[in-house]
Order: C-alpha cells, then structure tokens, then sequence
C-alpha cells in the first residue's frame, strides 16, 4: 500500500511567496497576507502526491515538508 | 551636507575578480560570463569601488545573507558611490529592519494577494492589447520602448489612483533613482522631491475626497498601537510601490520577449501549450532575474568561510544566485518547463517582494496577449538591443519584426 503525505508549511519561514498555492491549491491555503499554511490537516489524497512534492521543491524559503506516514 | 559635485567616470574593469563593478558597460551588456568567473573565484567578492563592496556569488551565500539581518542591515538598499545620511522612513518597508519591519510589510500585503491580482487580470488584459493595438500593424516595433515599459506603469497607476497618463514623468524618476542616482546624489534627490511633492498633492485631494486606492489605504492605515501611520511613512510606502512597481516588472517582461524573440522552438511550445506560461515565467524569472537588491553589512561576521567586515556595501545579487549550477542544474540554459525552480527572483527570507504576485500576473497576460495576437517576431538585426545599468536589469530598446521572416 502507498505511504500515506501529509503537508505541512512552517509558518515562521513562510514569507508569502505563494508557490504552494499555485502549484498545489487543493493542499495550501492562504491568509489575508498571502502567507501559506496547508489545507485542513495536512492530508494529501489519493493522486496529489506529485502536487505535493512539486510544492515542497519550488518554495524558496524551504518551508514546506512532505512528511511520509 | 550632501556631495553636490559632479558624477565621477568609473575606470573600465580589468580585473573583474578584485575590482568588479556592476555599472561597468560590459557587465550591463552581458553580466553572466563575468558571475562564473566571480564564482569560481569565490562566494563571496570584494571590491574597492562604491566606498568598499563584496558580492556573494553562489546561491547559497545570498541565502545566507538574505536571512541574516542581524549582520546586514536594509537601510540602503542600492549600491551607489556615495553614502549620504540614511533619511528616515525611505522607503518602508523594504529600508526597514527589524522590528519595524514586520508591521510596515503587513500593512502592504493585504492587497497585493494572489486573490487580489485576480480582480485586477481583466484590466491588465485590456492595457497589454491596447498596447498592441497601437503598433501591430507596422511590421515592426521597440517591443521594450512600446510595450513592456507601460504594462507595469499603468498597472501601479490603477492601483495608487493615480493618471496612467502621467506614466512617462514616473518613468523619469525611476530613471533617476535607479540608474543616474548610483553616480549623481542630484539626480536621485531631485526624482525623490517631485515624487513626494506629487503624492503629497494626491494626499491632500484624498482628504476632502477619499478613494478607494492604495493611497487612501494607506492614509487611512493604522499601527500597532492604533494611531494613523506617520505622513513620512505613508509617503515613503507610496514612493516605494512607485519605484519598485515599474522598471522590475517592465525589465522582466521585456527580457522575455527578448528570449522568446531569439528561441523559436521556445515561442512555437508557448503558443502550442499556452498552459505552459506560468511554469515559463518562473524559468525567465530564474534565468533573467531583474532585481539586484543591497544590504549594508553593520557587524562583522563571515559569509560562506569568507569574513565580511563592518561598513561595506553587498550587491545582493539574486540574479546571479539564480545562475548557481549547484543550486540549478543547466543554470546557464532556458529550460521553460523546468519543474524544480526555487528561485530567487524576488528576493528571499523578510524582504520578499511585495508586489511578486502582481509581477508574476502582469508577466503571465503579457506573455498570453502578445503571443496570442503576435506569434512571429524575431530581433530587428538593423536596430540595437540595449540594457538598463545597476539595481535592475532589462533590455530598454528592443526592437523586433514582427510577422513571418520572409
């Protein structure tokens, strides 16, 4: 069976580059200042786990983590 | 008081390694043969000029520096000859450092979203064809001079509420501040009066008529402790969305044209695929990065095993950090559907760009309207590119045939 991701944005290196979220909007949300956090807890479904990835490898401040379950 | 003396002639560089200068004619022509061989002399450069400067050469030692502001201070923020006295409230909040930082970057962040900039694609779509409009039937076209100058100009413009048609006078004073006022300390004073003067006049019309623009926004914005911002801080933010929103988004425009004017291959996929663009335009962004940012190092420390010592300017060079091949592999090759692009176009850690997703939209719909109503285009071999000197980078004559080579 495949590993279960989970994303998780840390909040203290974000700086608001929405990569993310433009990459992978059904895994980031943004708040009102365009900083990123992930969408609900983290969980990527079934098939978005290239989304994923592809989020983690784009952020300049290296502040997303792909974690494997 | 002020050096009012004329602006002194570089000498020309022979010796890039130890006496480097970012304003010498062959660097503004042709800056990337010239960060290789700073690279592989070192991470970090040095150089006498500009009253003592070092540049970091590898991505890396950029990182290091970007998210170093113990070390390095943002109170000036353009590598020039001369060091007058930092004048408060410059531009907040990109001269500010922490902690003041932090409050003048939220109170701009808010209408510069991604979700902001989406409202705003439909008026940017109808500036870039009236633009075309305007030369598509001549056959050929300064693409720099006619199009992407005014794209960014009369975005910000819409933005501040201020006439789009005052977009050459903005033009001017960007002009003054970024290229001449590296060697003329007149020049950039003279461009910082007028546009203060002007937006001190918007500011007093807003009083007896709000707006709902930025410079209402940010005349009705208040601080931490509740109170409206200082009229300085206000007028320094204005005249730092004025200056930063204009040359940066035109240069980077511009060069891409420039690219896909000179790669076939690169201009027919575009057309093919148009949902290629946004991945294109981070790799332009990458390869044709604008912006040289500056730091002023305020305690000694060492960047990457090299000791950088207090009093010297860094060419904070994101370009170069974007041609690191260990950080990029083919750094020195356009790969428009290159995938893993951390970038550092607008600049990394607190100082991050405000105005990146504004860039980024602007790029996009240009790229889409031009090439949707101009596919065939290539350089005009009877005319001359030409490219901005220092703080940003951009080709600022581009002349182009337009149409199928006979």
């Amino acid at each position: 069976m495949a590993e279960r991701l989970k994303v998780h944005v840390d909040p203290d290196k974000c700086q608001g580059h929405a990569r993310c979220k433009a990459l992978a909007p059904e895994l980031f949300e943004l708040d009102e200042y365009g900083n990123a956090h992930e969408a609900g807890d983290g969980t990527v479904p079934p098939g978005l786990e290239g989304k994923a990835w592809l989020a983690k490898s784009n952020c300049p401040e290296i502040a997303i983590d792909v974690i494997e379950e | 008081m002020s050096d009012v003396s004329q602006p002194a002639a570089h000498p020309p560089v022979t010796d890039w390694v130890n006496d480097f200068d970012h304003t010498d004619p062959q660097w503004t022509d042709d800056p990337f043969p010239i960060w290789e061989e700073l690279r592989a002399a070192s991470p970090v450069v040095h150089t006498e000029r500009f009253l003592g400067c070092y540049m970091p050469t590898t991505y890396e030692a950029v990182r290091e520096i970007a998210n170093d502001t113990e070390h390095f201070s943002s109170r000036r923020i353009i590598v020039r000859d001369v060091r007058p006295e930092v004048a408060r409230n410059a531009a907040p909040p990109i001269t500010s450092d922490p902690p003041v930082h932090k409050p003048a970057k939220q109170l701009l962040l808010p209408p510069f979203t991604p979700d902001a900039m989406k409202k705003l694609e439909p008026r940017m779509r109808a500036i870039c064809n009236e633009l075309i409009d305007g030369f598509i039937t001549d056959g050929k076209v300064d693409a720099a001079a006619r199009y992407s100058k005014y794209i960014p100009v009369q975005a910000i413009a819409h933005m501040l509420g201020i006439p789009e048609s005052d977009s050459d006078l903005f033009i001017n004073w960007i002009h003054m501040i970024l290229e001449l006022g590296i060697k003329d300390e007149n020049k950039l004073l003279q461009a910082v009066q007028e546009m203060s003067d002007y937006f001190r006049a918007q500011i007093e019309e807003r009083r007896s008529k709000p707006t709902d623009d930025l410079i209402s926004y940010l005349m009705n914005a208040k601080d931490k402790e509740g109170q409206p911002l200082e009229e300085s801080h206000v007028l320094g933010s204005l005249r730092l969305l004025l200056i930063a929103g204009i040359d940066t988004t035109w240069s980077a425009i511009g060069s891409s044209l420039w690219h896909l004017a000179r790669t076939p291959a690169d201009r027919e996929r575009l057309i093919a695929e148009p949902g290629l663009i946004p991945i294109a335009v981070e790799e332009l962004l990458r390869a044709y990065s604008p912006v040289t940012m500056a730091r002023e190092v305020v305690k000694e420390t060492t960047i990457s095993g090299c000791p950088v010592k207090a009093g010297n300017m860094v060419l904070l060079s994101f370009p170069a950090a974007n041609r690191d091949p260990k950080m990029f592999p083919d750094a020195d090759k356009v790969v428009i559907d290159r995938r893993e692009n951390r970038h550092a176009a607008f600049g990394l850690g607190i100082h991050r760009c405000v105005g990146s997703n504004l860039a980024r939209m602007e790029m996009q719909v240009a790229l889409e309207e031009w090439l949707k109503r101009i596919p065939d285009f290539r350089l005009d071999p009877a005319g001359t590119v030409t490219w901005s000197q220092g703080t940003v980078r951009g080709p600022r004559q581009l002349p182009f045939l337009l149409g199928k080579a006979m």
